[in-house]
């Protein structure tokens, strides 16, 4: 056997969604994993490597949850197709293995049998076989093999157990199974039924139904599904979630913007004046600062979405907000991408992925930047406190609060208004039903919450930040050069490209407002969006606008700024994509440029036609 | 009553087999308009024209489980419209909105509270 030496055997992976596929992935490999994406689709390739005891390379690939080979979404097509060899650039998997959660057999029965029309070997490992025993769930294991033509493993995948054997098996089976006849065809209505009626005849032959049969899943939903109860928990934990990302994220992401300014400014002094100093303080480290400075709220974000989903809860909270996100066109899984967007898009926009349809994923991910995310506080705030009068409107409210709480919720109704005319005008046909399993609850297993976390992480600093960073370096660029010219009065910015462009888009912007030091500020500002207020300070030549410096620019802007102006320029910030980051994201997350280029399209001309709306009914109430 | 089914015995029904009795065509209904309590066997599944294909909507409900012969009791109910549903299916639990519901026709079981 010279060329199994050679080429490594490859198994793949096949299961029912919540089978515990991940975690048997995760204990076969262990940390030899990568993730990227499969060629062309948005769905992500998860492989890794083990060496078996006899010193075999054997290479593993997660392929997709699915109840059927027959494909609904893009991810089931990348398991279909794997599975019968078609997957461009990819060689065909020697092995297949069929996993199913041993508590609940019958759908992966069905799976099992469509995977026996495809011809090639496969091994079916039966997970969380423990849970299974203590249920007192009685398989008979040979005779259930000798129905589906298949050997059998259990496993306990959390817990290390049946991997070697499983291994084995697979080896077996790759060395001695020859490749049958592919006679799989896509099934109709009457062959599924038949194949159900096969499956359940298998069952009642070769299973006796758990003797304690789990009946807390029953017990916790009763809580968790209740209709009034149940909205209120998932808020309480919506809640909890979106503390954690201000309380324990934002304070790590300051101190790792404070690591970057005070590593900058260490290299400053080690640096001579110049061209060079320039490029590494401003340009590079404090690019690379503000790809890093996300990690804390990305990985917040998915450590809450990875309990919720290992828990079996996710299925929950999109059961819960289905009707309300449904009045939208919006799946109910939508929810925690948007709401994760008010901390930041970007976790959002990558937290989208839960939603498995492409659709509702993508509309999801247009909308998301919408959200009222943090980095437009220090913009709302700047303008609210230079312009706003703090009044008490109706005897008890705080007009501030309420500007502020307008932005807020103009944000969420935009979204939702933007989502409702994608859906009707674009994606009508392809609306999908809402049905899905609502999974067992179970102990989230912290390996395996712990290596998803990690890998997130990585995925947004080797691919996000491929993008954003020479995005970054690209607004410091524009910002920085020409240098001003010898005896220049004005402030630096007024002479670079960022002052060309400022003064270049002014006359398209004079309609909405926007006097010259503003149109200058959006240039840099496009970095991100509490950018524009450093910016302001440095067109204003107030200089550093922490602390007083705002207070500063807040009384500058109140003497310069007419109402009209600073409200046209809140509705530009409710829409505007000021944020190359987003649109990085945006790119990774979609494999392209098209969609963060629709985003960028239709984002400006809403924060165009917000503006202008804005601006001249405010000068229409004398407020100009 | 009693239509020889319990939850831990499920018969295979013939698509169309008409119902035994004529008691039993008074509990034939749609799981769409079943409340919390309802319990049953599915006597027919046969979706209608909608935002899918009629052909797929009734593979993909077959997919998930929703075949004649499965026993289905309806768990849980959402706040607006008391939709979606939560069902118990055989031995799993399966969320879905009482739109496609409608596709499933039920023979329940006089006990439950259809």
């Amino acid at each position: 056997m010279t060329d199994t030496a050679l080429a490594p055997t490859r198994l793949a992976l096949v299961g029912n969604p919540n089978s515990g596929k991940t975690a048997l992935f995760n204990a076969l490999t262990g940390s030899r994993q990568k993730v990227a994406n499969y060629a062309g689709v948005t769905v992500e390739r998860k492989e890794g490597v083990l060496t078996s005891p006899s010193g075999r390379v054997i290479q593993v690939i997660d392929l997709p949850g699915t109840y059927s080979l027959r494909a609904r979404s893009p991810d089931e097509a990348v398991t279909r197709d794997a599975v019968l060899g078609r997957l461009a650039g990819e060689t065909p998997p020697d092995v297949i293995v069929c996993v199913a959660d041993a508590t609940n057999l019958r759908l992966v029965l069905r799976l099992a049998l469509e995977l026996k029309q495809v011809g090639r070997p496969f091994v079916l490992a039966l997970n969380m076989f423990d849970i299974a025993q203590r249920q007192g769930l009685r398989i008979d294991l040979e005779g259930l093999s000798r129905e589906i033509g298949a050997p059998i493993v259990t496993t306990v995948a959390t817990r290390k157990r049946g991997i070697e054997e499983l291994v084995a098996r697979a080896e077996a089976l790759a060395d001695t199974m020859p490749v049958g006849e592919n006679v799989w065809h896509e099934p109709s209505a009457a062959e599924i039924r038949h194949a159900h009626a096969e499956a359940q005849r298998i069952l009642k032959a070769h299973v006796r139904p758990p003797e304690r049969p789990d009946t807390w899943t029953s017990r916790i939903d009763s809580v968790l599904l209740h209709p009034v109860g149940g909205l209120l928990i998932l808020s309480a934990v919506m809640f909890i979630m979106f503390q954690a990302v201000f309380a324990w994220a934002t304070p790590v992401a300051d101190l790792i913007e404070a690591g970057f300014t005070w590593l900058g400014g260490a290299v400053a002094t080690v640096t001579p004046e110049g061209l060079l100093r320039s490029l590494l303080v401003d340009g590079l480290i404090a690019g690379v600062g503000s790809v890093l400075v996300f990690l804390p709220q990305i990985l917040t974000v998915f450590f809450f979405i990875l309990l919720l989903e290992d828990s079996g809860y996710m299925a929950r909270a999109a059961f819960l907000m289905d009707r309300i996100m449904g009045a939208a066109g919006l799946h109910g899984r939508a929810f925690i991408p948007l709401l994760s967007s008010h901390a930041c898009a970007i976790p959002g926009v990558m937290a989208a992925r839960v939603i498995d349809q492409k659709h509702d994923r993508l509309t999801t991910i247009l909308i998301a930047p919408l959200m009222t995310c943090s980095a437009r506080i220090p913009v709302y705030t700047l303008i609210i406190g230079a312009l706003i009068p703090r009044t008490t409107v109706w005897g008890f409210l705080n007009l501030q609060g309420l500007v502020m709480f307008g932005l807020y919720a103009a944000g969420i109704l935009s979204g939702l208004v933007v989502a409702t005319v994608i859906r009707t005008a674009f994606w009508r046909s392809a609306s999908e039903p809402f049905m899905m399993e609502l999974p067992t609850y179970r102990w989230p297993d912290p390996e395996n919450v712990a290596r998803n976390l990690m890998q997130r992480g990585m995925i947004f600093i080797n691919r996000a930040g491929r993008i954003i960073l020479p995005l970054m370096v690209l607004v410091w660029v524009l910002s920085t050069f020409p240098y001003p010219p010898e005896g220049a009065t004005g402030p630096a910015i007024d002479y670079s490209f960022a002052g060309m462009i400022g003064h270049f888009i002014q006359p398209l912007l004079a309609p909405i407002g926007f006097n010259w030091q503003m149109s200058i500020a959006l240039v840099p500002g496009m970095a991100a969006r509490e950018v524009a207020v450093a910016a302001l300070g440095t067109v204003y030549a107030v200089g550093n606008v922490d602390g007083a410096g705002q207070a500063t620019l807040a009384s500058i802007l109140h003497t310069q700024w007419s109402l009209a102006t600073g409200l046209s320029f809140l509705a530009w910030y409710v829409f505007a994509p000021q944020c190359v980051a987003t649109l990085g994201v945006v790119k990774r997350e979609t494999n392209g440029w098209l969609w963060p280029a629709v985003m960028f399209g239709y984002m400006f001309t809403l924060a165009y036609l917000a503006s202008l709306a804005t601006y001249w009914s405010a000068v229409a109430l004398g407020w100009g | 009553m009693t239509l020889g089914v319990t939850m831990s015995e499920p018969v295979i029904l013939d698509t169309l087999a008409p119902p035994a009795t004529e008691a039993e065509i008074i509990n034939v209904g749609l799981l769409s308009a079943a409340r919390i309590g309802a319990r049953g066997v599915i006597a027919r599944v046969s979706a209608f024209e909608g935002a899918l294909p009629a052909a797929e909507l009734e593979r993909r409900l077959l997919e998930l489980g929703f075949v004649e012969g499965a026993t289905v009791e309806v768990l849980e109910e959402g706040l607006f419209g008391r939709d979606p549903i939560a069902v118990r299916l055989d031995d799993m639990r399966v969320a879905i909105r009482r739109r496609e519901a409608a596709a499933i026709q039920i023979r329940f079981d006089p006990k439950g509270d259809a």
